[in-house]
């Protein structure tokens, strides 16, 4: 079979099962005696465990196993969950993913993964002493009935009519002595014992890799028989040196979920069972066994339909693509048939526009992903942020099932780490601080998602320290980034935005946690290559909130189509806050800088003309000009242009790699007429 | 044994250059060109070349030539350069020849005014004809515009 085909989709489900793994622990750690919680991290490593084994990565497949070992256990009520366990199971967790990261880059998976298996092994080995027998053998029994070999559907047929004609269906498996020389003679022996008296329906690892002696100690088998279980059992332990032999009768309800469950972990059966195999002698298989069987795996094959389909962002995009093509041609249709004025073509053209816009937004909302996909890696993360601290931090998600572009939803995570660390680091206080500030121990950190209109706002607000103007100022001047005559006219936003000025730290001393180089400089440069803006807000002693504001979409945008003289300008509506006439008196002259009134208070107002230098129109030169009042977070601005064209929606593209970053631009759009349109940076018109 | 090579031939003025065909995209007609402000002085400004926009570079003024009419002949040579996509105005492109590698000579100091360094070299067609090869590389290299333009000031 050829896997990689199905690499991706493994990969995406392994992710997926990670994530809902961590999710599930940490869920488990905050009630840790919520067995359901349990059952469905069993569930979920277990598929993890198949699908592993599957593709054929067995370190992977083995550690997931081990990592059962103890979750089983636990959900059998016979390991209570203890902080080490947890530690050691999410260390495991962390193995997985770097395994799973290491196929993503193209690697095999192999990690060695030794130490974490030892302490799983010694996880449950120690509670094994501290049973008694019959409840290891349950367990011991339940973990092997997972490991199972791979029936086809007329080996499936043939055992459950064989039990529904009364014979005896078992499921065996044989452990050979890791000693044992010849292998697979005791392997001969052992089936031809049972040959004599019933019929192997299949075996793992098959009769001619057993002949070759191609198998390690284990094998286990489908049978059938008349024979009594047990004493089949002793018959199969008589022979020389055998490990261990394992007897389980199946019924037709265990028999269909043990081959359904075992799909896929078919190659695992005999790796993990080697790694499982304890040197002291195994207790001998109760007769409750056969009923604990059935019950295990009727827990796992469950999982709802999804009603969702994977695709590829790349076609999305190409899809993407073609759709803005047709939004030009819309755009360009509209307009010839307003010019040729032919009833029906109007008509026409107003239909398909309006089934385009629907299909405009049905090809958005594709594209649309749940902040959650980020925000899910956050909780573990502060968990042992929080740890490594000593510090005791509370982390509350709002809004994650807020949607957002895929393309910005796969740049913002980075700088969303760091504002975390940077809020778990430097905002909340160690324990000692907190009480001595009459604050409660545990501090708070929100992390919110929602809408506003145009926008998408991510909050994160700690109820720490807080930001001292004068902690930050002090540093400010060290820097050089400021003068002390420049800081006493600052208001304390501005003062706090100087934290985002490059190379700026004001950690007294780095720690592990922040200070490796990346300043909140980066952070913000990434949120402004998004479109986006980041401002913060703080009360000393109090707490502090940095606000991300980003735009819901970068491929599709409603803008102010304008024109001055000649040219045609797209402004985005996002950041427009009024459109105006204003009488060329009502221009008032500050310091040589234009500025109007609006709404009570002055406002710059800035000559697109002369920036641009457009040869062909000077406001100036007219009685009125229009303008559009622009704003920037609190800060507006007004820009002078000639006329309105109108409101539009325009398709964003990139200006290409060879013109630098233009000030003043973030991409050019194609009008209807096939002409391009320069898009305006509002917020490189305010400073 | 010696490569050959076909070549793009486009006049600027009398001169005539040559650029690999391997670097040129499609020779189109000069069309409409949405001015940039706030940019080199030579990019003329963005087009949009069935749906991607496009910078376009007036080659003579890349080469500091003096600037003429667009007329009939005028084209637009579409070049992808590491992995940029640009448009150069140049006066005609009109002609498509071999050259064999072992014809270009180095370049000469000064060419027509235009600095060695966006030279890759001179083919000797045939005793009237001399062919410019461009070192496309150099032409786009953004780094020495900047230097270039803060020694012009």
């Amino acid at each position: 079979m050829d896997m990689n085909q199905y690499l991706s989709m493994f990969i995406d489900e392994s992710n997926d099962h990670l994530q809902s793994l961590n999710e599930k622990m940490l869920e488990l750690e905050a009630s840790p005696s919520d067995l359901s919680i349990v059952q469905v991290i069993f569930r979920s490593a277990h598929t993890l465990k198949g699908m592993a084994a599957t593709m054929g990565y067995e370190d992977l497949a083995s550690l997931t196993h081990q990592m059962e070992n103890v979750l089983d256990l636990v959900r059998n009520e016979k390991l209570a969950m203890q902080d080490f366990i947890f530690d050691t199971l999410f260390k495991s967790l962390d193995a997985l993913e770097s395994m799973v990261q290491d196929i993503t880059d193209g690697g095999s998976g192999k990690a060695d993964v030794s130490a974490i298996v030892t302490s799983l092994q010694a996880i449950v080995r120690g509670e094994n002493l501290s049973t008694n027998v019959t409840s290891t053998s349950e367990s011991e029994a339940s973990a092997t009935a997972n490991n199972d070999i791979q029936l086809d559907e007329f080996q499936y047929s043939v055992l459950d009519q064989s039990i529904a004609e009364g014979h005896r269906v078992l499921y065996i498996e044989i452990f050979i002595r890791e000693d044992c020389q010849l292998k697979a003679v005791r392997a001969y022996m052992a089936f031809d014992l049972l040959e004599r008296s019933g019929e192997i329906i299949k075996s793992n690892p098959s009769v001619q890799d057993i002949e070759q002696g191609e198998f390690e100690q284990g094998i286990s088998l489908y049978y059938i028989t008349q024979e009594d279980p047990e004493e089949l059992r002793q018959r199969i332990l008589n022979l020389s040196e055998m490990d261990k032999v394992k007897v389980i009768e199946m019924d037709q309800e265990s028999l269909k979920l043990m081959s359904e469950m075992a799909a896929g972990i078919a190659e695992v059966a005999v790796t993990s069972e080697v790694v499982s195999v304890d040197p002291k002698p195994m207790p001998t298989p109760t007769p409750d066994v056969k009923s604990a069987a059935p019950k295990e795996p009727g827990k796992v094959n469950v999982g709802t339909p999804s009603r969702t389909i994977r695709v590829d962002i790349e076609r999305l995009d190409v899809l993407m693509n073609l759709f803005s093509e047709l939004l030009i041609d819309r755009v360009r249709l509209e307009q010839l048939a307003s010019e040729a004025r032919n009833t029906a073509l109007t008509e026409t053209v107003e239909h398909m526009s309006r089934v385009s816009s629907d299909l405009q937004n049905i090809v958005l909302k594709l594209r649309m992903v749940p902040v959650d996909t980020v925000f899910n890696r956050f909780p573990r993360m502060v968990r042992d942020l929080a740890k490594s601290l000593d510090k005791k931090i509370d982390l509350v998600i709002t809004g994650a099932d807020t949607e957002l572009d895929r393309t910005v939803i796969d740049e913002i995570g980075d700088p969303l780490v760091h504002l975390i660390r940077n809020a778990v680091d430097h905002g909340i206080e160690p324990v000692a601080d907190r009480l001595a500030a009459g604050k409660p121990e545990v501090g708070v950190v929100n992390l919110r998602a929602f809408h506003s209109g145009n926008h998408v706002f991510i909050e994160i607000e700690e109820d720490g320290r807080g930001i001292y103007r004068e902690n930050v100022l002090k540093s400010a001047f060290k820097k050089g980034v400021v003068t002390e005559a420049q800081a006493a006219n600052m208001s304390d936003e501005e003062v706090f935005q100087l934290l985002f000025a490059p190379g700026f730290s004001t950690a007294e001393k780095i720690s592990d946690v922040s200070g490796r180089g990346v300043g909140l400089d980066v952070v913000k440069a990434k949120i402004t290559s998004l479109g986006g803006h980041v401002t913060i807000i703080s009360t000393p002693g109090k707490g502090t909130n940095f606000s991300v504001q980003l735009p819901l979409t970068l491929s599709i945008i409603a803008a102010m189509l304008v024109k001055i003289g000649s040219e045609k300008y797209a402004i985005p509506l996002a950041s427009i806050v009024e459109t105006a006439i204003l009488q060329n008196n009502q221009v008032r002259t500050v310091h040589g800088n234009k500025m109007i009134e609006f709404r009570g208070s002055h406002i710059p107002l800035i000559s697109l003309s002369r920036l641009f230098d457009i040869p062909d129109f000077d406001e100036s030169q007219e009685q009125e000009t229009e303008i559009i009042v622009i704003r920037k977070g609190e800060r507006l601005a007004a820009l002078a242009i000639d006329e309105f064209i109108g409101q539009s929606e325009i398709v964003l593209k990139s200006l290409g790699a060879y013109l630098p970053q233009i000030q003043g631009f973030s991409g050019a759009t194609i009008l209807g007429d096939g002409q391009v349109a320069l898009i305006l940076d509002p917020n490189a018109f305010i400073k | 044994m010696e490569e050959d090579i076909k070549v793009i031939v486009f006049k600027l003025g009398e001169e005539e250059y040559g650029i690999e065909v391997d670097k040129v995209q499609t020779i189109e007609r000069m069309m409409p060109v949405t001015r940039v402000p706030k940019t080199y002085t030579f990019v003329k400004g963005v087009v949009n070349l069935r749906g991607i926009v496009i910078p376009i570079i007036d080659l003579r003024g890349r080469f500091a030539l003096p600037e003429v009419e667009y007329t009939e002949n005028t084209r637009i040579i579409i070049v992808v350069v590491n992995d940029m996509e640009v448009g150069f105005i140049v006066d005609s492109a009109n002609d498509v020849i071999d050259l064999n590698i072992g014809q270009i000579e180095s370049p000469p100091e000064v060419v027509g005014g235009i600095k060695a360094k966006y030279l890759q070299g001179v083919a000797k067609i045939s005793d009237e004809r001399l062919l410019i090869m461009l070192d496309l590389v150099e032409v786009l290299n953004k780094n020495e515009i900047i230097q270039l333009e803060s020694i012009e000031g």
